[in-house]
């Protein structure tokens, strides 16, 4: 087998037909791993029953009882419960945490007889862009180890990308699934929130928070998308499995794109990277259509109001009494503030204060209230939009990989998320793809290709995205 | 812009006190730290001061969020549990979590 051109499809076809094993499989991305991850610090920890998770899916196999995700090896991220497993969501404060139950998610490939390799680095509590907000340090972008993967979901996208994993799991609260996908050159989906069950991520905007599938292509983010999605009972956000109806077929075959949201800070080969996705979907008989919607150009400044408004709440959960980190103290006031203070990161604590501000009594109306009415206009001016159009296409990212340490300043940083928190906000699904690559120091970096679509509208995004690829 | 009885948001004469807000998210912040997300915080936050321009409704907002409750029965056997979240907290005692003594009678 060539894990360089395998696909969750053919890794099927293949294990069914007893071409291979799953053990030789899960063997063949351990030895990749042992490789490889030396140098990419991709896994935070790779689980020592791999062979015999793949010793089970055999078993499922030899009584052709085997599924779609039977026997694949797969890379889970940090911040998603297995029960007797660390996750520690790349923090100090959950260094030691073990979880205490599975994620639905995770039950879902449990059933199925998915294979785990390890946990994956992030930034930690999914806050950044780039994985060097990890209490582990950065992981490096397997196409230049100069660069960052992207994050938060870092970790997965480089195991991926680097073939260490056939695919992986991450968690998308403003990009943090699409951006790493689009710089590491795989797949990522963002799932339309309330699709798949958010019980067992540990939460950061519990209103923005979605798991979403990193695969190599389209077809393999559909086949983990189809294993992990459903209602849930466990997530109160969770949507009935027939809320949205009749989203899967293209009517209109116009793809809308936001040129004024288009015109400041993309690099120019990026751009023109982007005019060539467009021209395959014109191709095949789409028309390109100018879009206007004028509120995205405020996402990035709605987010960082909502975000860590959540996060703030999400996180006085971690009192260094119930889990976690504790440090000693003479009050239950001192355990607290010494346990956050010392077991949260830099970047973590920065929004815990910001958050803690824009919700304080005094200034709650002007930025929290004024925010979340942003984000109803936001949601308004997207329907109408897709009254028009089937689909929305930007960037993923305004450049390819930067360099590490390049984004000292938070503001730079969080401008890495420009294409995508607007998708979030609103609650719809969208996928990256890749979108060929620029040059940067005579290396070739992939860049990615974003389709956003409606409400439960994933299937035509499948769709337009093996189109676009 | 002002809706009357609504805060109005920060302006340029207002310093945000970083002290305060450690103090009410209970986080110990440093000398050093201190300094920097004083400068920080301002900073982001005139970012995000531009959602000021734009025109929405603060009357009808937040929007389309509401509370989903689930049966109020049982929802599974009581200790069911204990065990696995008492093995993950960082001080126990007698089937319990300790905790400091919160509230004092003074004699």
């Amino acid at each position: 087998m060539d894990l360089a051109t395998l696909t969750i499809a053919q890794a099927r076809k293949d294990l069914d037909a007893r071409t291979y094993t799953a053990v030789d499989l899960a063997q063949a991305y351990l030895d990749a791993i042992k490789q490889k991850d030396s140098e990419i610090r991709a896994y935070l920890e790779v689980f020592a029953d791999v062979i015999d998770q793949a010793k089970a899916a055999d078993a499922m196999i030899a009584a052709d009882k085997s599924m779609p995700m039977t026997g694949i090896p797969m890379a889970i991220k940090d911040n998603i419960l297995i029960k007797g497993r660390i996750a520690s969501a790349s923090s100090k404060i959950l260094a030691n945490y073990v979880a205490s139950y599975d994620a639905t998610v995770i039950q879902k490939l449990k059933d199925h007889g998915a294979v785990f390799l390890g946990r994956t680095n992030m930034d930690e509590f999914a806050m950044g862009s780039s994985t060097e907000n990890s209490s582990n340090g950065p992981t490096k972008n397997p196409h230049d180890t100069r660069r960052v993967p992207g994050g938060s979901s870092g970790g997965s996208a480089a195991a991926v990308a680097a073939n260490m994993a056939l695919a992986a799991l991450g968690t998308d609260t403003g990009g943090s699934v699409r951006q790493p996908a689009a710089l590491c050159g795989v797949v990522g989906l963002k799932t339309t929130y309330g699709m798949v069950s958010r019980y067992g991520a540990i939460a950061m905007g519990s209103s923005l928070d979605q798991i979403c599938p990193l695969a190599k292509t389209v077809e393999d983010a559909q086949i983990v998308y189809e294993a992990i999605k459903g209602h849930d009972d466990m997530d109160g956000t969770s949507l009935p499995n027939d809320f949205y109806q009749d989203r899967s077929v293209n009517r209109k075959k116009k793809i809308g794109v936001p040129r004024a949201f288009l015109k400041e800070g993309i690099d120019p080969d990026v751009l023109a990277r982007f005019e060539a996705s467009l021209e395959n979907l014109k191709k095949n008989g789409y028309e390109i259509v100018d879009v206007e919607l004028p509120s995205f150009a405020y996402g990035l400044p709605v987010y960082y109001i909502i975000m860590p408004a959540e996060v703030s709440t999400n996180l006085s959960r971690f009192d260094g009494i119930r889990y976690g980190l504790s440090v000693a103290g003479e009050t239950v006031k001192e355990v607290n503030e010494r346990s956050r203070g010392e077991g949260f990161g830099k970047e973590a604590r920065r929004r815990i204060l910001l958050g803690t501000f824009v919700l304080s009594s005094g200034y709650y109306d002007a930025y929290y209230r004024k925010a979340s009415a942003v984000r109803d206009v936001m949601r308004t001016e997207l329907a109408e939009v897709f009254e028009m159009v089937d689909a929305i296409a930007t960037p993923t990212s305004p450049t390819p990989a930067f360099v590490i340490g390049e984004k000292a300043d938070p503001l730079a940083m969080y401008a890495a998320d420009i294409f995508t928190v607007p998708v979030n906000l609103v609650g719809v699904p969208a996928i990256s793809v890749p979108g060929g690559t620029v040059q940067r120091d005579g290396i070739d970096l992939p860049v990615g290709f974003q389709l956003i679509g409606r409400h439960g509208g994933e299937e035509a995004l499948f769709e337009l995205g093996r189109l676009a690829a | 812009m002002a809706v009357f009885g609504y805060s109005e948001p920060m302006n340029d004469a207002q310093k945000v006190d970083v002290m305060a807000l450690a103090a009410l998210a209970r986080v110990a912040v440093s000398e050093t730290e201190l300094a920097e997300l004083e400068k920080e915080l301002p900073a982001i936050l005139g970012f995000v001061n531009e959602i000021q321009a734009v025109g929405a409704d603060l009357v009808k907002a937040p929007g389309e969020l509401y509370n989903v409750m689930r049966d109020d029965v049982d929802a599974y056997e009581p200790g069911m549990f204990t065990e696995d979240l008492l093995r993950a907290a960082p001080l126990v005692r007698d089937n319990r979590v300790e905790v400091h003594q919160m509230v004092k009678r003074t004699k």
